[in-house]
């Protein structure tokens, strides 16, 4: 498989009055085209900064960036919007919806951005975007009007209306609850297996779970990088879930979470070159009294 | 650039999604355009009512006052010294070729009692040239004859005014009144004249024969208070002022050396300084109005402020989907011209709107001027766009993320 995303030593410092703040101390990551790839760490580790820079949202104090074989470093604000548009598809905790705004208006509007005069009908694929996102129902209903996952995935259309090659999404089930959670879990695995790459940020390692590989962030520094071992499905998760809830209305009173959501659901194998590291279920004590 | 047509799109979702705030902003836009145009119509609409009323005191009307001028034409006073008689009036009528009609003017004033009335007003002996000097026509009866002059004949003609007052509009010819206790025969009613350049109602006067005037209530002394006169021409004007000079100082004996003891004005002096003086009215209005039109602007901009913050996230949004900073600029800059424009248009239809009001229903006199519509409108326009750009510059230059997490 092709290298889509190569990051070389990838600094971002930041300014604050006197202060500097050190989000990224070198990060040098490769992603390989159609990889499903989750970013864990604790709070103010980096990770959101990191997106960012992959995101071309923000730009790296230092070190080197490449996007599908080519230097994003040295490219003007207008191609970096450009990118934004084209390659990118970006996922917000806080969806970042407009408000007032249609499902099907927020979709279509990374289209009016797009120069490539390639887009005939925005209409159609934006309609084509909520429907493979499950909310074909949902066209013309405002933000307020939906719940959160269906907000997330009215964003992630959005994400996915341009027909990016790569799906970044910074903690894209932060805001919501855990069936929630796994639904939209089903959408990233759903466009991952039909070979788009997968970027997600999480903190909960039941998400992680969905990914094939983690990559640990502390400090503004990747201390693991790890294939996951027996990856989740997110669809049989959902329909186990869905019954375990009928069973729970059952029977009163019963405390099961179901067992994919006790912690210990991500077993990762550590590549040879990072065994210096600590497992990932040594680490996951550690991440729960944070 | 992207598509115009999405340009159009994106700013029209704005708009129409956000209508208090579009509202708000056009507001100021409309204020100030419909207040300019108002104010400017109405210090138009004076100046040509003034003008109007000038024309109206009778065309290549001469005056001569008694008393000398000093310098630069500042009148002594008005019949500080009473040196025109009806002799002089004798001596005009036949020496000047140049002079159409001429009438003496004499000044009384008292109690009016008819009809079971009375009235305070002024009455003025006047020859019976006076009404076609003065371009006065007459709404009843007749004007009395040189035969009624020289025999100071007790007969009256009322201004509109007094008619009203003391007969409540009927026509009153043949009815007997008493001025100043004295019996007089009312032989016709003037036209309505309105009020003249000063402010003062012309309507509201009496007019007899000189003569009768200066010997039956004013006891016989020959001054009159001023004598009025047409030139034969528009362009006869200045030779027969030229003309009246040199017949009045021949009268009056004076020495090459010595100053007039009269003033000539004719109609252009009046009108002239008239109309500086409304022209400095409409300067003001004027003035009031572009203070009105640029408070109308920092409303704008501080809507534009205030919103720019507000939507900063929005533009963060854009930006992070592939916006540029230029397309998220030029966004604003159209929703801003879109929003000028139709307050411009508002405030156009609303200044026409209060002209109507004021002309049908109120004595203000407003007058549009087509100039100053075209120019309050595209003034509006540049402040709208100015103050619809400068806030979103900034804005748009941020980069996605700073936008996003913009407080
Ligand atoms: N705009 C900013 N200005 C200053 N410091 C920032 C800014 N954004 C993030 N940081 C700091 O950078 C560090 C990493 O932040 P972030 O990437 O958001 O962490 P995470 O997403 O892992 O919680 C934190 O210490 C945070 O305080
Ligand atoms: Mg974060």
């Amino acid at each position: 498989m092709s290298i889509i995303i190569e990051t070389e030593d990838v600094t971002k410092v930041y300014q604050m009055g006197q202060v500097q703040i050190h989000a990224l101390r070198g990060v040098s990551l490769i992603v390989h085209q159609g990889e499903m790839l989750a970013i864990m760490g604790s709070s103010g580790s980096g990770k959101s900064t990191l997106m960012n820079v992959l995101g071309c949202l923000d730009e790296p104090t230092s070190g080197r960036y490449s996007l599908e074989g080519m230097d994003v470093s040295s490219l003007t604000k207008n191609q970096y919007a450009d990118i934004r548009n084209q390659r990118i598809g970006f996922v917000f905790q806080v969806f970042n919806l407009l408000p007032r705004t249609s499902a099907l208006e927020n979709v279509e509007l990374p289209l009016f951005y797009d120069r490539t005069g390639h887009i005939k009908d925005p209409m159609r694929k934006s309609r084509a975007a909520l429907e493979r996102v499950g909310l074909g129902d949902r066209l013309d209903h405002e933000p307020n009007q939906l719940s959160g996952g269906e907000r997330q995935r009215v964003a992630i259309a959005r994400a996915l209306v341009n027909q990016p090659s790569i799906l970044l999404a910074d903690e894209p089930t932060g805001n919501l609850d855990t069936r929630t959670s796994i639904d939209v879990m089903t959408v990233f695995q759903d466009l991952n297996d039909q070979g788009m790459t997968v970027i997600l940020v999480t903190h909960e390692f039941d998400i992680a779970a969905y990914a094939a590989r983690v990559v640990k962030l502390r400090d503004g520094v990747i201390i693991q990088d790890a294939a996951v071992e027996g990856r989740r499905d997110a669809k049989r998760d959902l329909v186990a879930f869905e019954n375990k809830d009928s069973e729970d209305r059952d029977m009163m009173g019963h405390d099961g979470e179901p067992a994919f959501f006790t912690g210990h659901g991500l077993r990762v194998t550590s590549p040879p070159q990072q065994t210096d590291v600590s497992t990932c279920e040594t680490d996951s004590e550690e991440e729960k009294i944070i | 650039m992207m598509p115009i047509r999405n340009l159009l799109k994106a700013a029209y979702r704005s708009i129409t999604k956000n209508r208090l705030r579009s509202l708000l902003t056009s507001l100021g836009i409309i204020i100030g355009v419909s207040a300019v145009i108002i104010m400017v119509a109405i210090g138009e609409g004076s100046q040509k009512s003034i003008e109007e009323q000038i024309t109206a005191l009778g065309s290549n009307l001469i005056i001569v006052f008694p008393g000398g001028s000093r310098m630069g034409g500042v009148h002594r006073g008005a019949g500080s010294r009473q040196s025109l008689t009806l002799d002089d009036v004798k001596d005009l009528e036949d020496q000047a070729t140049l002079i159409d009609g001429i009438s003496p003017v004499v000044s009384s004033a008292g109690q009016v009692v008819g009809g079971g009335n009375n009235w305070n007003t002024s009455i003025v002996g006047v020859s019976p040239q006076y009404l076609s000097i003065r371009d006065w026509p007459l709404k009843y009866g007749q004007m009395f004859t040189e035969t009624d002059v020289r025999s100071r004949k007790k007969v009256a003609l009322l201004g509109q005014t007094v008619a009203d007052e003391l007969f409540g509009g009927q026509d009153p010819t043949g009815e007997k009144i008493r001025i100043v206790n004295t019996p007089f025969t009312i032989i016709g009613v003037l036209a309505e004249k309105g009020q003249n350049p000063m402010g003062r109602d012309e309507d509201d006067t009496i007019l007899a024969p000189s003569t009768t005037v200066l010997y039956r209530l004013k006891g016989g002394r020959n001054y009159v208070n001023m004598i009025n006169l047409s030139a034969v021409s528009l362009e006869a004007m200045d030779a027969a002022q030229e003309e009246v000079r040199t017949i009045l100082r021949s009268s009056h004996r004076l020495d090459p050396v010595e100053e007039d003891d009269f003033s000539i004005r004719n109609q252009a002096d009046i009108t002239e300084a008239a109309t500086a003086t409304m022209q400095t009215m409409t300067l003001l209005l004027g003035a009031v109005a572009a203070v009105s039109l640029v408070v109308g602007g920092i409303g704008i901009m501080n809507i534009m402020m205030v919103t720019v913050t507000e939507r900063t996230r929005e533009i963060g949004i854009r930006l992070a989907i592939g916006a540029r900073g230029s397309d998220v600029l030029t966004q604003f800059l159209t929703e801003a011209v879109v929003l000028s424009l139709i307050g411009g248009l508002v405030g156009i239809l609303m200044a026409f709107g209060a002209s109507f009001v004021l002309n049908t229903f109120t004595p203000i006199r407003a007058l549009i001027q087509p100039g100053i519509v075209l120019l309050a409108f595209f003034f509006a326009g540049t402040v709208g766009v100015l103050f619809g750009f400068f806030p979103a510059r900034k804005a748009a230059a941020l980069n996605p993320i700073d936008a996003l997490h913009y407080e």
